[in-house]
């Protein structure tokens, strides 16, 4: 049977979702906030998103999604374009070929592996971004974000998994 | 994916994986030319970012009107509690202004008078293009923001973006209604600088800490803390003796500022647009509030 155009789109609508939400979040994240060192230690909600969607849903966080959700961050943060493109490429590309262990364990266990994915994250973003400006930049910050994302990951989950419950039920 | 095991299908999958390893890889590869590519500086990537900018910049002014609203009523409530404090300071303040306001007046006669016994001519002049914050969006590698303002308000690259209370950063990147500024502390920042009351010409370097460094002092200067900086004016670029800081520590011959702005309670900010001319078409800007004018 071959799906009417309400159900196309419905379908597009849903594959798109992921992907504009992660953009949404990239702008409330950018919004000031007037909190003191909040912008140099802002979450990472595009990894929490990639891990997520790829892990639970990898068909609609495919790597162009990861790309252009890299390249928007890159551009707002007024950083190396390519570089978060590029973090969350390996991030996706991992997530999705180790989804099989992480996908129906209970949540701490995501929340574990969460933990893992971010560091290697930021790491590398740390270590990209050395290389990039050829400076030493302090270690410390790179690590209070990653503790801030890692904190911030449930809260994250609860708003993808609503989500991704809504639309299912629709789609 | 979902395991759809039919017939075609089944054979399709090993070639839907080398397409999906393919673009993978292809992308990766994007990604890091991109890096690379601008590392190089290309006009393109510089162009690219801008246009972003300028589509990103509404979404965020009307995403960052609630947030503002609750910072507006914060503030309130904080004056309030310090309502009578803040009178008694003010009141103080004000008698010491008025003496300071006779003496501005002295000068300003003076100063006309030397003026046309000397028949100078008026020095650049600089307006001012006021903007909002909209994002605030560096990372844990740069400390930039983005502005409400942009070419077509007059803003242009390179230009002085100040608070009430100092230099902020520069831009550095200029859209139609948006533009990006490099503020003082980032790692590429570099401002041209002088240590107010002698007449020690340096460079302000950031270094993503919140106290810039000033480099490339004589060697034979002397500066200790509590020395101000301001901008040199040096390189033709932006406007001299705008205040920038306080030098809190010298040590080793390393000068530490504390900048007089304070990033966390920015909202607007000025754009200082610095010419040898005037601008003939200076209060058309839509945005444009000339609150500076002659100085």
């Amino acid at each position: 049977m071959t799906p009417t155009l309400s159900q196309r789109i419905e379908r597009l609508f849903w594959a798109l979702t992921p992907t504009l939400m992660t953009l949404l979040l990239l702008l409330v994240v950018a919004v000031p906030l007037g909190l003191p060192h909040f912008s140099s230690i802002a979450p990472l909600v595009s990894v929490m998103s990639v891990y997520y969607w790829s892990i639970f849903r990898p068909e609609v966080m495919p790597a162009p999604a990861a790309f252009l959700i890299g390249l928007a961050e890159d551009v707002l943060s007024g950083g190396p374009i390519g570089l978060m493109s590029l973090v969350l490429l390996l991030v996706q590309g991992f997530c999705v070929s180790q989804r099989r262990v992480l996908l129906s364990r209970p949540f701490l266990v995501g929340w574990w592996g969460f933990s893992f994915v971010a560091a290697g994250a930021s790491l590398a973003t740390w270590v990209m971004a050395c290389l990039y400006y050829l400076a030493w930049f302090d270690p410390r910050t790179a690590a209070a974000q990653f503790l801030l994302t890692v904190t911030l990951y449930p809260l994250a989950t609860w708003l993808f998994s609503r989500t991704e419950a809504r639309l299912l039920r629709q789609a | 994916m979902r395991s759809r095991s039919f017939g075609v299908l089944r054979l399709a999958q090993p070639v839907k994986a080398a397409a999906q390893r393919f673009a993978f890889l292809l992308l990766a590869g994007t990604a890091a030319a991109l890096l690379i590519l601008g590392k190089a500086d290309i006009a393109l990537i510089e162009r690219f970012r801008s246009e972003i900018g300028d589509v990103v910049a509404p979404v965020l002014s009307v995403l960052r009107q609630p947030v503002a609203a609750i910072r507006d009523v914060i503030g309130q409530a904080r004056e309030l509690a310090n309502l009578r404090s803040e009178n008694v300071r003010l009141r103080e303040e004000n008698s010491r202004l008025h003496e300071w306001e006779e003496a501005a007046r002295r000068y300003e006669r003076d100063n006309a008078s030397l003026r046309r016994l000397l028949k100078v001519t008026n020095g650049p002049l600089s307006t001012f293009v006021s903007a909002h914050i909209v994002g605030d969006s560096g990372s844990a590698f740069v400390r930039t923001m983005l502005l409400d303002a942009g070419g077509r308000d007059g803003v242009e690259k390179g230009q002085a973006v100040v608070s009430e209370a100092g230099m902020v950063g520069r831009v550095v990147e200029v859209g139609q209604r948006s533009a990006r500024v490099l503020l003082l502390t980032d790692l590429n920042s570099r401002i041209p600088v002088r240590i107010d009351g002698k007449q020690y010409r340096g460079v302000l370097s950031g270094d993503n800490s919140d106290q810039p460094r000033v480099d490339f002092l004589p060697a034979t200067a002397q500066v200790q803390a509590g020395d101000r900086v301001i901008t040199s004016g040096d390189g033709g670029l932006l406007p001299s003796g705008i205040e920038i800081g306080i030098v809190t520590s010298v040590i080793d011959g390393a000068v530490r500022v504390q900048p007089f702005a304070d990033w966390h309670d920015l909202d607007a900010v000025s754009v200082v647009r610095f010419s040898l001319s005037v601008p003939a078409d200076e209060n058309d800007g839509r945005n444009n509030t000339r609150y500076g004018g002659r100085r």
